[in-house]
């Protein structure tokens, strides 16, 4: 792996720059640590080839290949303040309002952000700011959940300037939504940016995340002959749930950017703690999706359910990994695929049971949904079972709609058109319905039927 | 071809349904091998038939099923060329097949399919759309007609539904898109003797000079309850005999090898 490393120029050079400009607060100088073993563990890594066995299914060597800067939030754009009004406008009208917490390509925008009517017990803010007035919190947690996922959460960490940090008090037992909203725009030159999510949960707490990320479209200087500018997006969460504490976590993209998007959430789940994710990504030319849920306490449990849906030109992987590393632990995945003609999925969905974890209740399933001949999705469960007194299952498959099922819709005077199209929403909203915040299931169903009845794209890489 | 369905038809205009010669297969395999009926205005027929013998071929034919190709013959329907309309045409125009294994759709509400369909029907008719408040009236007014649970109307079409459940919740359907043509599939199939009281209730409150129906059935035991006007016995892909009532009495004391046995020269004398 060291052999095969590639480590692009633009990345050392814009660590050592974002090093000297010193970011962070006073208080907070002690990231620079946290940083700099990032940058060398991902100098080790460099960005994965698809020879590697992880990265098979998805090629990111194209984001080897842009020279990237830092991104550095709106850097006082008036005009992309006002782009990002509309969009959030936008998103308000789709149910995703205050409390919400906003960030321009990965920096906390406290102009744009609404935190009335934050729930009792719940502190939500600037990561960057928390690491300083919150030093012994985030210090004990930033970089122990997701740090070693993928060599992107590396590079994520080599870049951590700023990000949201949530905390839960016991005292915190809402379930109203607290939106993490990550608006993205392009610059005139290819930028990255590494957006970083801590949420930590005391003993008993209950709360409900959404991450929301958008694009800021109209931003976009005019396509040249290439192309837009590149866009790299690579958000990393962590999440710690302490005993008995319950969260809801759902990422969604609502009004889909054309960034390339590498998204990475861990989850150490305790005793008795229960985390539910919901995962919904409705396309772009590439987008990787790894989630990994450790299930380090007895009587844990972990629901992941995800949609995503692509088209021509659009490639997205799924690859999720459910740790039971202790007894009596329940897992629950659903993952579901909707692809049109030209696009690519993959699922990989490891299910490990510790030698430890005994009575391990797990269910995965993967259902995809091909919607042309040309269109392409990989599954791969993968169950690693080591001890015997389990109750585990796995099921996935891949088909095309239930013409059966059309012909029946048709022989009740629906037109075809509507038919597939019932019959696809009704596939999408098997997943979207399991959001507990009721507002974004409409806009939500409403964006999956806008994208496939808006036809083939072209899927121009960024 | 005149502006059929956007008025009442007057009785008697004709047959309602005219099946000439029909033939289709399969995956290259025939099993309609030239079927002929006609059904008139109001009447209520019977298509009794062995398994094998072609009767859901030739329901699923006439709805418009495509994995069928249809290698001979014609059918018209209220004078027009029935086989040239896509199926949901063909509902719009009044054609209703109750299936004899109604699918499951998850995810999709009996209402909101009930709610397509009247208002493809309707907007077909050149009616308004019935809006939310309508639309429930109508609903409540139809479950009486099967004695169904108003909770089913909620729940994902015929998923998790008894066989019973599935065959009332066809009926159903047919009470809502009130069709001038109704092909029942083996309705009867699978129903102890009070869901079959209940389902025949069902088509006989829908029976009308102005609805013509095609029971399709393997056992007499549905003509009990749903008398027809004519049977048909359909054997070999062909109707090889046809009678009144009393015909399925004969068949169901003398069983279909008395068909096979005697269709030959049933079939010598000419089609029936």
């Amino acid at each position: 792996m060291i052999a095969t490393a590639t480590v692009p120029g633009c990345w050392v050079a814009g660590y050592s720059r974002l090093e000297r400009e010193r970011p962070d607060a006073p208080g907070a100088r002690w990231l620079a640590q946290l940083r700099r073993v990032g940058m060398e563990r991902f100098s080790v890594l460099g960005i994965p080839d698809p020879h590697q066995e992880e990265w098979r299914k998805t090629n990111v060597s194209p984001i080897a290949r842009v020279a990237f800067e830092p991104a550095n939030g709106a850097g006082g754009n008036t005009a992309t303040l006002a782009q990002a009004r509309e969009q959030l406008a936008r998103l308000a009208a789709a149910g995703i309002a205050a409390p919400a917490l906003v960030f321009i390509n990965g920096i906390y925008a406290a102009e744009l952000s609404d935190l009335s009517g934050l729930p009792e017990g719940i502190e939500a803010g600037s990561l960057a700011q928390a690491a300083s007035d919150r030093r012994d919190l985030v210090e004990a947690h930033l970089g122990t959940v997701a740090a070693d996922l993928t060599p992107f959460t590396a590079l994520n960490t080599a870049f951590l300037r700023d990000g949201v940090f949530v905390h839960l008090a016991s005292t915190a037992q809402s379930a109203t939504p607290v939106h993490l909203v990550f608006l993205t725009a392009r610059g005139v030159h290819p930028l990255a940016c590494h957006p970083r999510v801590l949420v930590v949960a005391e003993p008993g707490s209950r709360g409900r995340l959404v991450e929301v990320h958008a694009g800021v479209e109209s931003l976009s200087p005019p396509a040249a002959a290439g192309g837009p500018v590149a866009l790299f997006v690579n958000p990393v969460t962590e999440i710690v749930l302490s005993s008995g504490s319950v969260l809801d976590y759902d990422v969604v993209q609502p009004m889909a950017g054309r960034e390339w998007r590498i998204a990475s959430l861990g989850a150490r789940i305790g005793p008795q703690a229960s985390f539910s994710s919901r995962s919904i990504c409705l396309g772009g030319p590439l987008v990787r999706n790894d989630v990994r849920a450790v299930l380090e306490a007895e009587g844990a449990s972990c629901t992941l359910d995800g949609l995503f849906l692509v088209r021509s030109g659009e490639h997205v992987d799924n690859h999720t990994v459910i740790d039971h590393a202790r007894p009596g632990g329940t897992s629950r995945e659903l993952y579901k695929g909707i692809l049109a003609s030209g696009g690519r999925g993959v699922f990989d969905g490891k299910i490990v049971v510790r030698p430890d974890a005994r009575k391990t209740d797990a269910m995965q399933a993967n259902r995809n949904l091909l919607l042309a001949d040309d269109a392409v999705m990989d599954t791969l469960p993968k169950l690693e079972i080591l001890n015997n007194d389990v109750k585990c299952k796995h099921a996935a498959t891949i088909g095309r709609l239930d013409e059966t099922a059309v012909f029946y819709l048709r022989s009740r005077a629906v037109g075809v058109e509507e038919a597939r199209r019932i019959l696809i929403q009704a596939f999408a909203d098997e997943v979207i319905g399991r959001l507990p915040a009721e507002p974004l299931r409409a806009p939500l169903s409403a964006a999956v039927t806008d994208l496939l009845a808006a036809g083939p794209e072209a899927g121009g890489r960024t | 071809m005149s502006e059929i369905g956007k008025t009442a038809p007057a009785a008697g205009e004709g047959p309602l349904l005219e099946v000439r010669g029909l033939r289709a297969a399969v995956g290259g395999k025939e099993i309609l091998r030239g079927v002929d009926l006609t059904v008139r205005r109001g009447e209520v027929h019977a298509i009794m038939g062995p398994n094998g013998s072609g009767k859901s071929t030739l329901a699923q034919v006439l709805a418009g099923r495509e994995s069928y190709e249809v290698s001979g013959g014609e059918v018209l329907y209220q004078g027009r060329d029935l086989l040239a309309l896509s199926p949901e045409e063909r509902a719009r125009e009044g054609l209703f097949l109750a299936f004899q294994y109604p699918v499951e759709i998850p995810g999709v509400s009996n209402l909101y399919l009930l709610k397509a369909g009247l208002n493809a029907v309707r907007r077909h008719r050149g009616l308004q759309e019935l809006d939310a408040v309508e639309f429930l009236a109508l609903m409540r007014e139809k479950v009486k007609i099967v004695a169904m649970d108003e909770a089913l109307l909620k729940r994902a079409v015929n998923e998790g539904f008894s066989g019973g459940e599935k065959k009332r919740n066809e009926i159903l359907q047919m009470a809502v898109l009130d069709p001038t043509l109704a092909i029942l599939d083996e309705t009867d199939s699978g129903l102890d003797i009070d869901a079959l009281r209940i389902v025949s209730d069902g088509i006989n409150a829908l029976r009308g000079p102005r609805r013509s129906m095609v029971l399709v059935t393997h056992y007499q035991r549905l003509l009990d309850y749903v008398v027809p006007d004519r049977v048909h016995v359909l054997s070999g892909g062909r109707i090889v005999r046809s009678g009144d009532k009393d015909l399925a009495l004969e068949l169901e004391r003398k069983g279909y090898s008395w068909i096979d046995e005697s269709a030959p020269e049933e079939l010598a004398r000419g089609r029936v």
